[in-house]
């Protein structure tokens, strides 16, 4: 218990003195995310639209396949991606393994599904008969794609959240293709598997405790937004 | 019609805006020592493959940025098992390896595969365990009775069990101590760094072979006490030498080009330098009143056996 409240009191002292590498490594995993999640989004929105309006053969393979990589282990997509980009790897011309590249294509691959299934079901929930009226009453193709993005808003936001909260958490990955490389590939969990192998268990709880904020700030604002809608249907 | 025609040109639009935003995100992460290099890209960087129990120490965090500031190139230090690292260097995924199980490293010396090894330092493995020492193991007379008894016994022993510099020198234990192969629900592998091995053995209560310089950084939060050191068998010696192109070549030309020969040479040139070894010599010191490593340049191997 001892061991306990000790860590806890020097994380929050390296929490608020605004030790520098800390902060370094909290904003390295924002970007790297961030990018990582923007990628997803961007593939994945064309698609879910596409499945979510079309009818073709495959689609629920397609369906299937994206729910069945909700689940992609992150280690799995690691080793993919490593040997991938090795040196001894198709893609190892390119020099991109044990880079934050690496890391954006493997958080990228790990978010891509969970966002592509949940944005799918969002856009599908979105009533026929409104898409209907929508065309009656002579909206363009953008028009109705906007609109019925904005009728699914909060879904598709939660789809996105869900997407971040998938790669901002993933530790096996960003191990594997990021090399864990002090000032330049080390992100928050990959910080915390190293400190707690040295021992530094203050350090290790003050990134948790960063990390555990990320991911509830990113809840906190999704929670704000449905609460508004709320309010929206009250007034 | 139309309007099926529109999805299909959004949908384009956007795949192929894709890479774009891609690029940009990533362009600007290159580093700038990836520029510095006018013949191929990535010139100025080295992919040292080391093991955990180097980066766990913290020597590597006071070694890499005295290297880079004194050759300019930059250094990715990726800490793996000595079986990675050393297979790694095999494959010519790295270009330098910092290792400590000279048999798995005199294999790929035979084959050819790495170059230029040469001695840096060591420091001894110790087998520690639970203070109460429920196999006995404090009077043993070497470390291959310790185990032998901690096999008797059957009192748990925790392994790596990761292919790492130090589960092959336990391997080598056991076999010395005339068990080939040991099982059973008193031997768990953790299949983890020493760092992480060192907790559970702490938590369980169990035996572990780990290196000085790990236990000694992380004693203060363990409840595991030294039982068995100082045996001719239980050094624990790290060498650096570097992947050979010629070899990767004849299964890989691509990779092998990819090599950066001269960045390794740097490294291993200023591994062996006498400053370096000095700074090495000092590791520790002031943190835990003995050096963590003792450094070794130029001397015989057999020299340091006693």
């Amino acid at each position: 218990m001892d061991a306990v409240v000790e860590g806890v009191k020097r994380a929050l002292i390296l929490l608020f003195t605004l030790d520098k590498e800390i902060y370094q490594i909290t904003l390295f995993t924002l970007k790297v995310t961030g990018t990582a999640t923007l990628i997803s989004v961007v593939l994945s929105l064309p698609l879910a639209f596409f499945i979510a309006l079309k009818d073709f053969p495959g689609k629920r393979l397609i369906i299937s396949l994206a729910n069945l990589g909700m689940g992609l282990p992150p280690t799995v997509v690691g080793l993919w991606v490593s040997l991938m980009l090795w040196r001894s790897g198709p893609f190892g011309r390119f020099h991109l393994i044990y880079t934050p590249t690496a890391m954006i294509i493997a958080q990228a691959i790990i978010a891509t599904p969970v966002v592509l299934a949940l944005s799918t079901a969002a856009l599908q929930q979105v009533d026929n008969k409104l898409r209907w009226q929508i065309m009656a009453l002579g909206a363009t193709p953008i028009q109705m794609l906007f609109l019925m993005i904005k009728e699914a808003r909060y879904s598709l936001l939660a789809a996105v959240m869900a997407g971040f909260g998938a790669a901002v958490s993933e530790v096996g990955a960003s191990m594997m293709v990021g090399g864990n490389i002090a000032g330049y590939t080390r992100v928050l969990t990959t910080a915390i598997v190293l400190e707690t192998g040295r021992g530094n268990f203050a350090a290790a709880l003050a990134l948790s405790f960063i990390l555990l904020l990320v991911a509830y700030l990113s809840t906190l604002a999704l929670t704000l937004l449905q609460q508004r809608r709320h309010k929206d249907v009250y007034n | 019609m139309c309007r099926s025609r529109m999805y299909k040109i959004v949908f384009l639009l956007v795949l192929f805006l894709a890479p774009g935003i891609f690029l940009a995100a990533c362009g600007q992460k290159v580093p700038p020592e990836g520029n510095s290099g006018k013949d191929s890209p990535g010139k100025g960087e080295i992919i040292l493959a080391t093991t955990t129990s180097t980066q766990d120490s913290g020597l590597l965090d006071v070694l890499i940025p005295i290297f880079e500031q004194k050759t300019g190139y930059k250094v990715k230090t990726i800490a793996v098992g000595t079986g990675q690292a050393l297979a790694m260097g095999e494959k010519g995924n790295a270009d330098v390896m910092l290792v400590h199980a000279p048999e798995a490293e005199m294999e790929l010396v035979k084959k050819g595969a790495v170059i230029n090894r040469r001695l840096v330092m060591h420091n001894d493995f110790v087998i520690v365990g639970p203070a109460e020492d429920p196999a006995g193991i404090k009077n043993a007379k070497d470390a291959a009775e310790a185990f032998k008894l901690i096999a008797e016994k059957e009192a748990l022993f925790i392994s790596r069990g990761d292919n790492s510099g130090t589960h092959k020198k336990e391997l080598a234990i056991w076999k010395k101590a005339g068990i080939e192969n040991p099982s059973g629900k008193w031997y768990q592998s953790t299949g983890q760094g020493m760092g992480a091995t060192l907790d559970v053995a702490s938590e369980k209560s169990g035996y572990t072979l780990t290196d000085r310089a790990t236990y000694l950084t992380k004693k203060d939060k363990l409840h595991l006490v030294i039982l068995k050191e100082k045996d001719s068998s239980l050094l624990n010696v790290y060498h650096v030498m570097q992947a050979n192109p010629d070899y990767v070549k004849q299964y890989n030309p691509s990779t092998a080009g990819m090599i950066n020969v001269e960045g390794a040479k740097a490294f291993m040139e200023f591994m062996v330098a006498p400053e370096t070894q000095k700074v090495i010599g000092g590791f520790g010191k002031d943190k835990f009143g003995q050096p963590l490593f003792i450094p070794d340049a130029g001397k015989n191997e057999a020299g340091i056996l006693e």
